[in-house]
């Protein structure tokens, strides 16, 4: 009699195990949305940087990208709609030897929680915020957002967005921030390599990360999943160093990514311990 | 630098009191948000938390500040908000997620009249009905009323460490007479303050479980960094800390939040008794109004009357089973509150008709003469 080999319990290992909590698996995220390939990104930039785990924390608002916090195995923390950058900034501000990641999607970012990034970006708060961008609320079922395009389709604009969307790295350049830079999901190593650097250096870091919705964005604006993957290869322009204001998000003319802002400045954690502890040993 | 306890007798106003209180307590960080009559509370702590290696934030609004203090409690600090009627309406929201998560803070709401922008500088007991539900859902926490400057200082201790105790956000209820009133204020030698930190984890790594209550229904609350692996969540959520889209998940936790305050009621309720041994009518009151009430009282004795005070000093969770024994043996209840009705309401619903329970209440703006609480008395009784 023949029998079939026993399975191993073992399942096999993902390189990223170690920062995965394998038992929330399988996500929430939908086939053919890139949040799971920022997040990827993330974690593999997290990972490269060496430094402890327990050093890290993870804080998010609400949405699709916001879940992503809980996905992950640090100390993690999903807050409310809009509200990760000021839960952060607590933390950071309690404890300035942590290493704050906010991943969060554009409506929570920027539209409800808009007040709070721009001030975060003032004061350079050393956070490194994630800004997954599918230009629609995701998790609601595809409403406009500040970032949906003008005359582009949602639930509630069903005949067109009339109104004109943010052009993100110009607005946190513009409130402050200290680095700036966007890549799509397409664009793997680089978004790796920018979060990896982003988490090293200290100050407010934003990365803004084009990533498709085809269930909510592309299905309404006839736009296949493929085809927004393809805009990401041929219609974006890698321009380091390049004026925000020129990066609007236009795929008829180009989008253009890369690192856009990297400059130092003094923290808000540095200048309100040098100003109010001068005398403290550390 | 001077030390966390300033022993010693001072003049201060309440705001500096709560502020005082709160250092003394062991707060850490605070972010807040200028708001009449509150501002002096975070004027103070942005002067002090430097002497005790603290820090300061003062955030872009209320709902920052809100946010800010929970997550810097994670970070294993006692953290305090302060504001008045508009920004406590902005802090609902993350008030709510401070309960859910279990997370200890202390919040002081120096009340003004509303609704709206209303009298910014005058007092009022207006809010004390959205302190009790005013975040979306159902759910317990604790309100404290302080009724002088000094009392300030110790319910801002008080509020630490119920917090701290109980994982729960804890209000002081304070007013703008209250917080704006200089009086003496002594501090006592630091080895008399006591104080409760939050239970901390011991077990097993791999073991633990967020929010597996302890003996007294309370779960160990580890720190960001120490090693845990925590997921907080203001998703419904199981033990682990894992959102749980159950009904049984639903069941399970409120059972928890409210289970830990509900069940050490004798622990946190806390009223005092004036005149009250023989007492057939019964002034009900607190913070400010208590002054009302305590006047009040003596000179409805004076007049004949057996008058007495039962002095909130915790008003949420609502001392609900001493109202009833109370009741039981008086004439009646008079709730003296400035607003048009709002402990009273709970005053009358313990009473269940065993007693009679009346409202000396007020718009707004001051507060409440005792010869209208007399007036409803000899009209009353």
């Amino acid at each position: 009699m023949t029998t079939n080999p026993k399975k191993t319990a073992k399942k096999p290992e993902h390189p990223l195990d170690d920062l995965i909590r394998t038992d929330r698996i399988p996500h929430i995220w939908c086939s053919g949305c890139g949040i799971g390939t920022a997040f990827s990104s993330c974690l593999s930039a997290i990972k490269a940087t060496g430094i402890a785990y327990n050093r890290f924390t993870m804080v998010s608002g609400i949405g699709c990208s916001a879940r992503g916090a809980g996905y992950i195995k640090l100390d993690s923390f999903h807050t409310t709609h809009g509200r990760a950058i000021p839960f952060a900034s607590g933390i950071k501000m309690a404890n300035p030897d942590l290493k704050v990641i906010v991943f969060s999607g554009d409506g929570d970012l920027f539209a409800i929680g808009g007040n709070h990034f721009i001030h975060a970006a003032r004061r350079n708060m050393d956070l490194t915020v994630i800004c997954v961008n599918n230009l629609t609320y995701g998790m609601t079922g595809g409403q406009v957002a500040a970032t949906t395009p003008s005359m582009a389709k949602s639930t509630t604009t069903p005949m067109g967005n009339p109104d004109a969307p943010f052009n993100l790295p110009l607005l946190a350049y513009a409130s402050g921030a200290t680095y700036v830079a966007r890549w799509t999901i397409l664009h793997t190593r680089d978004l790796t390599t920018a979060i990896n650097e982003a988490i090293i250096r200290k100050g407010f870091s934003f990365i803004e990360v084009l990533s498709p919705c085809p269930v909510n964005y592309g299905r309404r604006n006839k736009e296949k999943p493929l085809e927004t993957l393809r805009l990401y290869q041929e219609r974006t322009i890698i321009k380091n160093g390049v004026n925000p204001a020129q990066a609007d998000i236009d795929f008829d003319k180009g989008v253009v990514i890369g690192t856009f802002i990297d400059v130092d400045r003094s923290t808000c954690d540095d200048r309100y311990y040098a100003t109010c502890h001068p005398c403290s040993d550390d | 630098m001077r030390p966390a306890v300033l022993t010693g007798e001072h003049y201060i106003n309440g705001d500096v009191a709560c502020a005082e209180g709160a250092i003394a307590a062991g707060c850490r960080f605070f972010g807040a948000y200028p708001i009449t009559p509150a501002t002096e509370v975070a004027e103070h702590m942005a002067e002090r938390l430097p002497d005790v290696g603290g820090a300061f934030i003062q955030m872009e609004d209320e709902i920052a500040a809100m946010a800010s203090i929970i997550g810097a409690a994670w970070t294993g600090a006692k953290t305090m908000t302060s504001t008045s009627g508009p920004g406590f309406s902005l802090m609902m929201e993350n008030l709510g997620l401070a309960v859910c998560t279990e997370t200890p803070c202390v919040i002081i709401n120096v009340q003004r009249t509303g609704p709206s922008t209303g009298l910014p500088t005058m007092t009022g007991q207006g809010d004390m009905m959205q302190a009790r539900w005013g975040s979306h859902g159902d759910y317990e926490l604790i309100a404290l009323a302080p009724s002088s400057p000094q009392d300030c200082f110790y319910q801002t201790i008080r509020a630490f460490n119920l917090s701290e105790k109980y994982r729960v956000p804890v209000l002081v209820m304070a007013d703008e007479i209250v917080g704006h009133m200089s009086e003496k204020v002594v501090i006592p030698e630091p080895e008399t303050i006591h104080l409760i930190e939050r239970p901390k984890p011991t077990g097993r790594r791999d073991r633990f479980k967020l929010y597996q209550p302890g003996p007294n229904g309370v779960a160990p609350m580890p720190s960001i960094g120490d090693g845990y692996n925590i997921h907080v969540t203001g998703l419904t959520h199981d033990e682990r800390g894992y959102p749980a889209m159950t009904v049984e998940a639903q069941q399970e936790m409120m059972a928890r939040l409210k289970g830990k305050i509900r069940n050490n009621l004798d622990d946190i309720i806390e009223t005092e008794s004036y005149r009250m041994e023989d007492a057939e009518i019964v002034i009900v009151s607190y913070g400010i109004s208590v002054r009302t009430g305590l006047s009040a009282v003596d000179r409805a004795r004076e007049m004949g009357y057996k008058a007495g005070l039962l002095r909130l000093i915790t008003v949420w969770p609502f001392p609900e089973t001493m109202i009833r024994s109370i009741a039981s043996r008086v004439k009646g209840f008079i709730t003296v509150e400035i607003n048009l009705g709002q402990v009273h309401y709970e005053v009358e619903r313990c009473a269940g008709g065993q007693a009679a329970a009346y409202l000396v209440g007020d718009a707004g703006g001051k507060i409440i003469h005792p010869d209208k609480v007399l007036a409803r008395i000899e009209e009353k009784f």
